[in-house]
């Protein structure tokens, strides 16, 4: 890389979302205070501590394997399908420390919904799918599930594409729809928050558009955090960013400031392209 | 740009030119020759048993061989049938389904799904499952009439029926044929199963479980019901194995001659293999009987043959499905 | 330092450790699972255990074979204590506690009367279940030297057991003759020189082979292979080792194919690329690269083979002539560990040191197998770690 491009930082010509007033961190719904993450004797998330508020979208951003997946699925407990996974710290939503012994990790996935990176429909039809988080939970009223899941379907902007054939195998749908079935299945559960990993990175533009879109729609009822190596992404739709550098949390501020006047030199490299 | 693409293919075909340029390679031609008749001398093989038997049995096998019985005479050509043989090998094929696909089923779930991937008790499980496949025949028979016949049955006798000197379970049975044969296929379920669960997408269980599934719950409404196909093939294959083994059911329950259908659970039975056996060393004359030996032969071909392909067609099916998920 | 805190909050697994006070059923359930998975376990356990049960009399020296005993008097019946009739009579505690007194005194005029029919032997004192009976050869009083000999039903009951194990070696070593170099060069065209089309149809048709049941075989081997092969060999016996070992071979090439083709398969392409590319022809990579690099899969093809063809009843039993001589001519009728278990068991009688001489035979041949599988196992399992970690 030319000299001149490494002295002189140029800022990337990124559009940052403008929210108004963002909501005061003063009683954070998602508080993680000095987590640590081992796989094996590996450690994956060094000290961490951050606080994350109600109804905003939260971004995390970082070269891939700085741990910003793994966090994310601590707040699910996702985690704890991995054998050799040991962790230290604290993680409190709304007060509560979920890796507490008499805490059911049943209810709190109830509570955290999940989008993955790459769309897992089941291999049953449209309707199912979304139905499937709400009968688990005892919802067995036909006229009730009818309208939750058109709702839900609604919600994730789908209803339309699909009302014609919610009986049919949701495996004939295409990436995008998929996708977005997912968030529809996630959010028909009413969690507080949703976790989204890299919901977009298997996605063409105009699917990825959409799901931005659907995204910031969502913000209204839900708390979102959304794992994405798209720095624009992050950029267009998050209102606070947290930066990730192997394994620690390098720093975390409202998005418009992590873009435009970041504090620590590895974000800004990191922002203007200079690695990962 | 353009001058790699012409090189780098003029690498890639290299070999295969000079290949082609050299004289006549006797090595090549030598080895090559050699293992492919070795390939041909199998197919050969498997062609001329087959051949035989079907040349010969397909002209006495008709309707009436399939659904006589042996009333008169199990070695008059004109008018024994194997009905009575094809029941109890049904029966005891049927009975033993029951007891192996769930013990199977669980077994594979709890590999899967459950066991810690490189713990002791899982290599130990696994070892067990191996060791189970390659124990000898015989030597289940032997265990057959050991553990089931003379240690469970003897017991059961004992404790309901003390006053009997006749013994009602305590000797060679149906229920005891098709328990030893369900030990013996167990391995057969296990690793079939284990092999559909495997091909199921880890994310498929993510998402079930990020909606606040339980490990059963997701198990049972997304795993199971994925994986249903290679259970079925699990079980067919178990079938298709247990239908032509004679040693397991040699002193577990086969009967030589019977006069009538096994009506319960400890009567005991006739076999098509057990009956091929007999008709082959215990026929008064070997070559007035043949053509029933053959029949009895080609029917129990068709059988496991029949049962054998429909395992592959399915499993052949389900891999398709499953490219799908993917 | 973090490390100091490590293993201090371990995350569970789910379900199993945590959230069973929640949900009682699902962890009832889960435990259910877990106990039922032991069953294979249990099972191999049991195989062993209820196997070495039957023929631990035998092993603890407590049988007694003489054909001449020791007789009591069935009037004298009283005068024993309880636990000196049992033994007398031969029977476990739990058989002798099942009898009435009047079945005992008709056991007790049965010995009485067998004891007066024995034969007037040296012989006939000999307990033939000691090991030095089992396993060395013996001078008969009828013989004009020491032998081997098989011999269960004969007035004194002999029971050499060599001759069956030279019985099995022989069709094994046969069977293994015929099939390795079959299947092995089955199993190298297939994998490494057949055009892919005709691989897709050859590989599963060989293993159509699997699916042919034994006694299937047996049959075959003793109606067409037997008239056959006399006519070549121009034998004495028309049922002899060679017969029954050609047929045990062909129940082995699937087991030594399938092993072998798949640890031929399981050789990096990138091997035989850089064979290639060094100039080699296909069949030079194959004998010079893969074969050697798949060796120890092959030794576990041969291993599991063995184990196949060592433990198989119905062939032998059909095509070997079942005479237990001790020879190790293959032309010679022969009889192998397992068609002896097949064909005496339904004679001997129950409990009788016959019977638990047949179930020593079925321990040897769980214990042989359990090692060839074993070993096959765990060759097949370092061969695997090792290209997979070099590839």
């Amino acid at each position: 890389m030319p000299e001149i491009l490494m002295s002189e930082p140029v800022m990337p010509n990124i559009k940052v979302k403008d929210h108004g007033h963002l909501p005061s961190a003063e009683s954070p719904l998602l508080e993680v205070e000095n987590l640590s993450l081992y796989y094996g004797h590996s450690q994956a998330l060094k000290n961490i501590s951050v606080k994350l508020s109600e109804k905003v979208i939260t971004a995390f951003i970082g070269p891939s394997g700085c741990g910003k997946s793994t966090l994310l699925r601590c707040f699910n407990r996702m985690n704890d399908l991995i054998d050799s996974v040991r962790i230290t710290g604290k993680i409190k939503i709304g007060g509560q420390d979920i890796y507490e012994k008499s805490v059911d990790v049943i209810e709190l996935r109830k509570r955290v919904g999940m989008v993955f990176q790459r769309s897992n429909p089941f291999p049953k039809s449209i309707y199912e799918n979304v139905a499937y988080g709400l009968k688990l939970h005892g919802k067995n009223d036909r006229a009730e599930l009818d309208e939750i899941v058109e709702r839900s379907l609604r919600n994730a902007a789908l209803w339309d594409e699909v009302k014609d054939r919610l009986h049919t195998s949701a495996l004939g749908l295409s990436g995008g729809q998929q996708q977005r079935l997912c968030i529809a299945r996630a959010i028909a559960i009413r969690p507080e928050i949703i976790l989204m990993d890299e919901p977009a990175s298997a996605l063409d533009p105009i699917a990825t558009a959409k799901i931005e879109e659907l995204v910031l729609e969502l913000r209204k009822e839900f708390t979102i955090i959304i794992v994405t190596h798209n720095m624009q992404q992050a950029a267009r739709i998050s209102d606070y960013t947290a930066f990730f550098y192997l394994g620690e949390l390098i720093e975390f501020d409202a998005t418009g400031k992590v873009f435009t006047n970041p504090a620590k030199k590895q974000t800004e490299d990191y922002v203007t392209g200079r690695f990962g | 740009m353009d001058t790699q693409t012409p090189l780098l293919q003029f690498q890639e075909q290299k070999p295969e030119l000079h290949f082609r340029t050299t004289k006549f390679n006797f090595g090549s031609f030598f080895f090559t020759g050699l293992t492919g008749l070795a390939t041909l001398f199998i197919l050969a093989i498997l062609a001329i048993i087959l051949g035989n038997i079907i040349i010969n049995g397909a002209p006495a096998l008709s309707w009436r061989f399939i659904t006589a019985g042996t009333e008169q005479d199990m070695f008059d050509v004109e008018k024994a049938g194997v009905f009575p043989m094809i029941v109890g090998t049904a029966a005891r094929v049927f009975l033993m389904t029951i007891f192996v696909i769930p013990v199977g089923v669980i077994t594979a779930i709890y590999l899967t799904e459950y066991a810690h991937v490189s713990s002791p008790l899982t290599r130990i499980i696994r070892g067990a499952v191996h060791n189970l496949a390659g124990v000898p025949s015989i030597v289940f028979g032997l265990f057959g009439l050991g553990f089931f016949i003379s240690f469970v049955g003897g017991n059961l006798d004992r404790l309901f029926h003390p006053e009997l000197a006749e013994p009602i379970w305590g000797k060679p049975a149906i229920v005891w044929a098709s328990l030893t044969l369900a030990v013996m296929t167990l391995p057969v379920v296990i690793v079939a199963t284990e092999e559909s669960l495997k091909a199921i997408p880890l994310g498929l269980r993510e998402a079930s479980l990020a909606l606040g599934a339980t490990k059963l719950e997701t198990i049972w409404k997304i795993v199971l019901p994925q994986a249903l196909p290679g259970i079925m093939t699990g079980g067919i294959l178990a079938i298709s194995r247990a239908a032509g083994e004679v040693a397991p059911i040699l002193f577990t329950g086969a009967a030589y001659y019977m006069a009538h259908l096994p009506k319960s659970l400890n009567d005991q039975f006739m076999d098509l293999g057990y009956h091929v056996f007999v008709l082959s060393t215990q026929s008064p004359n070997v070559d007035q009987t043949r053509p029933i030996l053959y029949a009895t032969v080609l029917v129990l071909l068709i059988l496991t043959f029949a049962l054998n392909i429909v395992a592959i067609l399915i499993r052949a099916k389900m891999r398709a499905k499953m490219r799908l998920l993917h | 330092m973090p490390h100091r805190d490590i293993g201090k909050r371990s995350a569970g697994w789910m379900g199993l450790s945590r959230g069973h006070k929640a949900r009682p059923l699902e962890w009832i359930a889960e435990k259910a699972i877990f106990a039922v998975s032991l069953s294979t376990i249990l099972m191999v356990f049991l195989i062993f255990v209820f196997i070495a049960k039957e023929a631990w009399p035998l092993l603890a020296g407590k049988m007694n074979s003489a054909a001449s005993q020791e007789v009591i008097a069935p009037e004298d019946m009283d005068k024993l204590s309880a636990e000196e009739l049992r033994v007398y009579l031969e029977m476990t505690k739990a058989e002798f506690a099942a009898k009435d007194r009047e079945t005992l005194q008709l056991l007790m005029e049965l010995k009485a009367e067998a004891g007066a029919e024995a034969p007037d032997d040296k012989d006939a004192e000999i307990n033939t279940t000691e090991l030095r009976y089992l396993v060395k050869p013996y001078q008969w009083s009828d013989y004009d030297k020491p032998e081997y000999i098989w011999q269960p039903v004969s007035a004194i009951h002999k029971y050499n057991i060599i001759p069956l194990v030279i019985g099995s070696l022989k069709t094994t070593l046969v069977a293994l003759l015929f099939a390795v170099p079959l299947a092995l060069g089955a199993a190298i065209y297939v994998s490494q020189l057949a055009p892919p089309k005709l691989k897709e149809y050859v590989k599963p048709v060989i293993e159509l082979l699997a699916g042919i049941p034994s006694v299937v075989l047996g049959f075959f081997a003793l109606i067409v292979m037997a008239t056959f092969l006399q006519s070549v060999t121009g034998s004495h016996s028309r049922l002899n080792a060679l017969v029954a070992g050609i047929a045990l071979g062909i129940a082995v090439i699937p087991v030594v194919f399938s092993i072998a083709e798949d640890a031929l398969t399981s050789v990096p392409r990138s091997y035989i690329q850089a064979a290639l590319a060094l100039g080699a022809s296909k069949w030079q990579a194959a004998w010079q690269v893969v074969l050697p690099a798949a060796i120890p899969g092959v030794f576990a093809a041969v291993a599991l083979g063995f184990g196949r063809a060592i433990g198989e009843t119905m062939i032998v039993l059909m095509a070997s002539g079942n005479a237990s001589i001790m020879s190790w001519d293959l032309l010679d009728s022969t009889r192998t560990i397992t068609a002896t278990i097949a064909a005496e068991m339904a004679e001997a009688v129950f409990g009788g040191h016959h019977y638990r001489i047949l179930f020593m035979l079925g321990m040897l041949l769980f214990a042989v197998t359990f090692i060839s599988n074993l070993l096959g196992d765990i060759v097949i399992h370092r061969l695997k770690g090792r290209l997979e970690g070099k590839s």
